[in-house]
């Protein structure tokens, strides 16, 4: 007993020890935590203050950059109006969005009309339907699919889909709005679809069994009952789907044939506005109007996913509040 | 197609003629029951009468819920079920070729434990069974919504929910989400509702309520209902099953059962001496 009673004694010395120095850093601990938390707001502030910021005197004027002496500014008009940029014209250069924009838009909207139904169909099939094995394989693939690199995306677009496309559109090149759709879609479908499977595992299997003993077969608990319970989580998916897409840079350079033009039909090339400022901040003039104008088109993707998020936000919050009443 | 009176669709599940005169609504025979390697039924065999209030009772754990899932073969939602042996539910073998499995539980509805209305709108719970059922398609509006009254009214819910009839189902009370749920059977005129311990989740003054509103259901429907409470047993069914580890031991009128039990097994377990 003499001999247990000193070992006991350190034990417990050794553990008052551990409890001071755990509650001497536990605020160290917290604090840091805090600063995790809030570096991540700070660092997404100071990325739109500095693009915001680059991207101001397009607005304000600059002098140095003028040719003849002249105040030069950017025509806001002209920037959201004019489908010609034409950025590095000696005489005259013409900074119009309009038609980057519509191939960002276009290229997007294909690349969900492809992706939601192929998006949900393998998410329900994977909740739903797929038993064991197969559905263990199926998982692991599509996160692989989310695993590819943009580029070999770009790369599948160029020397896969855009001969498949000139062999059965018969268009002299397919590198255009449907090749980038596809490849975005293909790039999208894997968030969707984790996304999406999360949601509508997270239904009560109690909903699934209420449909059931009504008399529902098992497509029509899907989509009667698991699409009703799911939809704020699948409207997520979807939203986070259009963000993939507009965000996209590399793949839809390498596979929209790059070029500014109006589309119209699919089998048009465009240019994105996010393909724009990858290939041409590198050669711009540091500080010259091309160069904020660039900024300038970062601001408008900023603002395009404010919107979306905002959307998704009130649309997730009006469901909320209609159910609440 | 859509014009076709909600009544012929049921074509596919009507008993034969003669049934009519038929006391029995189940009817199971030898039926055995496994899941995997486990079995939870043993040779079951069984008769349940029309129109009255029966109770399953027993320990947990003794095959309950398994047997009454039987009845519209929700079981089969897991892949590994094994079932032999037959029921019977108004004279028509359910496990027949030609009996379709919608219109089985369209026949046959079922009310569970935990009150589980769709995260829809209360009055498209009520009408959800009649969606599936393609019944409601060519009914204007106004019958529907008499339809959605009745149902409500039937289960003393109307006058609760009238006004609010487009919010979320999910919003109402536990009592009234149960409510509910037995209201969504009534527009597909069941013959038999089937109820997987229908109090359990509810309060004192719930219990009672939904207690009245199942008592209420005799006569009209012919009620199934697991309980684990002997007071409930005893005050609402007309007969008393009682069950022990996948067995049958005993089937009696409930007064019976409780004032002169016939096994040593079912009177220790009406005494609350089992598990
Ligand atoms: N899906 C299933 N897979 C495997 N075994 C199951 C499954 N469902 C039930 N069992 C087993 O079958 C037996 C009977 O279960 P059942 O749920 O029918 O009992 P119960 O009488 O309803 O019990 P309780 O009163 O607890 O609800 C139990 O031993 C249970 O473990
Ligand atoms: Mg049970």
């Amino acid at each position: 007993m003499s001999e247990s009673s000193p070992t006991t004694g350190q034990g417990f010395s050794l553990r008052r020890g551990i409890e001071k120095v755990i509650d001497f850093t536990e605020p160290a601990v917290v604090g840091l935590i805090h600063l995790c938390g809030w570096s991540a707001i700070i660092f997404v502030m100071a990325i739109f203050f500095f693009v915001f910021k680059e991207s101001l005197p397009a607005i304000t004027g600059l002098e140095e950059g003028a040719v003849h002496g002249e105040v030069e500014q950017l025509d806001l008009v002209e920037f959201t109006t004019s489908p010609k940029w034409i950025p590095e014209s000696a005489k005259k250069p013409t900074f119009g969005i309009l038609a980057l924009m519509v191939g960002t838009l276009s290229v997007t909207i294909l690349s969900m009309v492809i992706a939601v139904p192929l998006g949900l169909g393998a998410a329900v099939y994977v909740s739903e339907f797929a038993k064991g094995k197969p559905r263990e394989i199926l998982k692991v693939l599509i996160e692989l699919l989310a695993a590819i690199p943009s580029v070999v995306w770009g790369f599948i677009g160029l020397v896969v889909l855009n001969p498949m496309l000139v062999d059965m559109t018969g268009e002299p090149v397919g590198l255009n709005i449907l090749n980038a759709g596809i490849v975005l879609a293909l790039m999208s479908v894997p968030i969707i679809v984790s996304v999406s499977e999360d949601a509508l595992r997270a239904v009560p299997d109690s909903f699934r069994e209420a449909g059931i003993a009504l008399g529902a077969n098992r497509w029509e608990m899907v989509y009667k009952v698991l699409f009703p319970a799911a939809k704020n989580g699948l409207l997520a998916a979807v939203l986070l789907g259009i963000g993939r897409g507009i965000g996209e840079t590399m793949a839809v350079l390498m596979c929209t044939g790059h070029s500014v033009m109006m589309p119209t039909s699919i089998f048009d090339p465009v240019r994105t506005l996010t393909a724009t400022i990858a290939a041409e901040l590198g050669e711009a003039v540091r500080g010259d109007m091309h160069y904020h104008t660039l900024f300038l088109i970062g601001v408008v993707l900023f603002v395009f996913a404010f919107i979306i998020n905002l959307t998704a936000d009130l649309i997730v919050k009006g469901i909320k509040v209609q159910g609440n009443e | 197609m859509s014009t076709v009176a909600p009544q012929l669709v049921t074509s596919e599940f009507t008993p034969p003629e003669a049934s009519h005169v038929e006391d029995y609504s189940i009817r199971t025979n030898d039926l055995s029951l496994w899941y995997g390697d486990f079995q939870a039924l043993m040779d079951v065999s069984v008769n349940i009468k029309k129109g009255i209030i029966t109770g399953l009772i027993g320990p947990s754990g003794c095959g309950k819920t398994t047997l009454l899932r039987c009845f519209n073969r929700i079981n089969e939602r897991y892949g590994n079920v094994t079932t032999t042996g037959d029921i019977e539910i108004l004279d028509k073998n359910i496990y027949d070729e030609d009996v379709s499995v919608r219109q089985l539980r369209r026949s046959v509805g079922m009310v569970f434990q935990r009150p589980n209305p769709l995260p829809i709108s209360i009055y498209d719970n009520v009408l959800f069974g009649m969606g599936i059922h393609d019944a409601f398609k060519s009914l204007p509006k106004s019958e529907r919504n008499d339809i959605v009254e009745n149902a409500l009214r039937e289960v003393d819910l109307w006058n609760t929910v009238k006004d609010r009839l487009k919010s979320r189902a999910t919003t109402l009370t536990l009592e009234q989400q149960q409510k509910l749920c037995i209201a969504r059977l009534l527009p597909l005129k069941p013959d038999i509702i089937l109820m997987d311990e229908p109090c359990s989740a509810l309060d004192a003054e719930g219990i009672e309520k939904v207690e009245n509103l199942i008592e209420s259901l005799r006569d009209e429907y012919t009620v199934v209902i697991v309980t684990h409470n002997m007071a409930q047993a005893r005050r609402a069914t007309d007969e008393c099953i009682f069950m022990l580890l996948g067995e049958i031991i005993e089937h009696t009128k409930t007064s019976e059962m409780f004032l002169n039990p016939q096994h040593e097994k079912t009177e220790m377990y009406i005494q609350g001496r089992y598990g």
